[in-house]
């Protein structure tokens, strides 16, 4: 049974953590190693804000509850992913703990400044909107989010007007709306087409295309940022490859996993600003960070790398 | 989901822990709650010794016990723990509360439930599923790779409490209270059972199976003196 600290040992517990996780994360990257394995930037349109083109996604993956253990492993996902050079991490009201398990780990690497921190109002009440994002930022521990977006379109006409509001003062940076799934684009196009809008995020990934047709080039020609959610289908994608042999010509773009295969597929498309992954292995964080370097396919390899994939 | 065609989602994609996290939530209340397990294993041995004699002062024990352990884990394990990462969950505890209200209403009357003394089939299933529940069901998380630190012990976490109430109610008496207590546990086990699935838990058919179970009890029909 754990017995209760003293105040100076628990201070001493939280410090040798931080140095375990600084070590860590200086390994992944060593010395003169770390310049030249920085990731690839997007500036996301109209902003000038520049994000790594590979981010952190935390649906299931962070909702950890308070479970101390699970709590330190997404610290060392974060740790791992800021120490590879990732930015923007993205969440939910809709979550459960992953919020709060954020705000745990950036309170823990002292991260707040590093982060981009982009997040959703949830909420069918436009009243509530404001109350709910004032929560999940208490959630976070930042100042302010820098991206807020309407989380599945949800009651997204009345949220917009507060985010631009928001915007206005300065309480957030920048806005946008999300969908997953490939559902209501028709009703994504709609906004986008009406409305002045920095972000939309849609799933996008080598199987599911869908976004291609219409809403990529739209959000493109208007100087809207894309990130691209279940870039591996929550995992389904991967396990179907799994076991299958990576085609020799993967070499070409540097992609020696089949995640770092799909990864380039999509942050190659022109019009996505950066993919969000969520994964709790620090492994992985590592390996869909190495997939924001160059060589990227150029148009032709990447219908051949979809062509590939169909045909498995 | 909100404001989406949630029908159009596949199962996999409602679930908002992993199958690491949902282990953990048991393991941590086994830890946090230790040993209460020895009082609940002791508690659910003696309401079995009841019902294999029961009279109207056992069956009222009984009832209350489920009463109490119905709020405890509605309380200690759906509110304080699962809610945190499953928002859903938020919703559901309450309704625990709701059927602790009925157990406890019940309790307070001589004649609320009457448990058979003669065997039958019915009754046979009833003190079958109450002792899975209370000695086998405890056993699935070690058998199924999430070790013993994560057994699921009666009246302490809700699969076997649903599952002991289950049999209960299979075989009480008079039956219109009897199907009015076996509705929520027969739901939540269901979505114990589909929760369980989705997360690829290889014990994901015991709460479907236990349902089934005690459906086919209820509606058995009963034997010819007490009709």
């Amino acid at each position: 049974m754990a017995l209760p600290l003293p105040p100076r040992l628990l201070l001493s517990r939280r410090r040798l953590l931080r140095g375990l996780l600084a070590a860590a994360a200086a390994s992944a990257l060593p010395g003169a190693l770390a310049r030249s394995a920085e990731p690839l930037t997007r500036t996301l349109p109209g902003t000038g804000v520049a994000l790594p083109r590979v981010g952190l996604g935390s649906w299931i993956t962070f909702n950890v509850g308070d479970d101390p253990l699970l709590l330190e492993a997404c610290t060392a996902v974060m740790a791992a992913f800021f120490a590879a050079g990732g930015r923007l991490i993205d969440s939910s009201p809709m979550y459960g703990t992953s919020q709060a398990t954020i705000g745990h780990a950036l309170k823990q690497l002292q991260a707040v400044e590093r982060v981009y921190a982009a997040d959703k109002v949830w909420t069918s009440s436009r009243d509530a909107g404001p109350e709910q994002i004032e929560a999940s930022r208490q959630a976070w521990g930042v100042p302010r989010f820098d991206l807020l977006q309407v989380h599945n379109l949800r009651g997204w006409e009345g949220h917009l007007e507060t985010l631009q509001a928001m915007k206005a003062t300065g309480e957030v940076h920048h806005l946008g709306i999300t969908t997953s799934h490939g559902r209501r684009h028709d009703e994504v196009e709609h906004i986008l087409r009406r409305v002045s809008l920095d972000s939309v995020q849609l799933t996008y990934n080598i199987v599911d295309r869908e976004a291609e047709r219409r809403l990529l080039p739209l959000a493109r020609e208007r100087g809207i940022g894309l990130i691209a959610n279940r870039p591996f289908q929550r995992k389904r994608l991967i396990r179907r490859l799994a076991g299958k042999p990576l085609p020799p010509w993967a070499a070409e773009i540097g992609a020696e996993t089949w995640a770092q295969f799909i990864l380039k597929f999509i942050i190659s498309h022109p019009a996505i600003t950066c993919a969000i992954p969520a994964t709790t292995q620090v492994e992985h964080v590592r390996e869909n960070l190495a997939a924001a370097r160059e060589p990227l396919p150029d148009e032709a390899l990447r219908r051949r790398m979809a062509d590939h994939v169909r045909g498995l | 989901m909100g404001g989406s065609a949630w029908w159009t989602y596949r199962p996999e994609d409602l679930l908002m822990f992993s199958p690491r996290v949902y282990a953990r939530l048991f393991e941590l209340h086994n830890q946090a709650l230790w040993p209460a397990q020895l009082l609940g294993l002791a508690l659910g041995g003696v309401a079995l010794a009841v019902l294999l004699r029961p009279g109207p002062r056992g069956t009222r024990l009984i009832v209350a016990l489920l009463a109490v352990a119905w709020a405890f884990v509605g309380w200690a394990f759906l509110w304080q723990r699962y809610a945190p990462i499953h928002w859903g969950i938020a919703y559901v505890a309450p309704l625990f509360g709701l059927q602790a209200l009925l157990l406890a209403g019940l309790s307070t009357l001589r004649a609320g439930l009457h448990l058979p003394r003669r065997w039958s089939v019915r009754r046979g299933i009833g003190i079958g599923l109450f002792a899975y529940a209370l000695v086998l069901h405890p056993l699935v998380a070690p058998a199924t790779g999430r070790g013993l630190a994560g057994a699921e012990i009666l009246g302490l976490t809700p699969d076997p409490l649903a599952i002991a109430t289950l049999g209960v109610t299979a075989m009480a008496e008079p039956a219109r209270r009897a199907w009015a207590l076996l509705a929520l546990p027969a739901l939540w086990c269901l979505q114990s059972g589909f929760t369980l699935y989705i997360l690829g838990e290889p014990g994901a058919w015991l709460p479907l199976l236990a349902v089934i179970t005690a459906l086919v009890a209820r509606c058995w029909p009963a034997p010819a003196a007490q009709r």
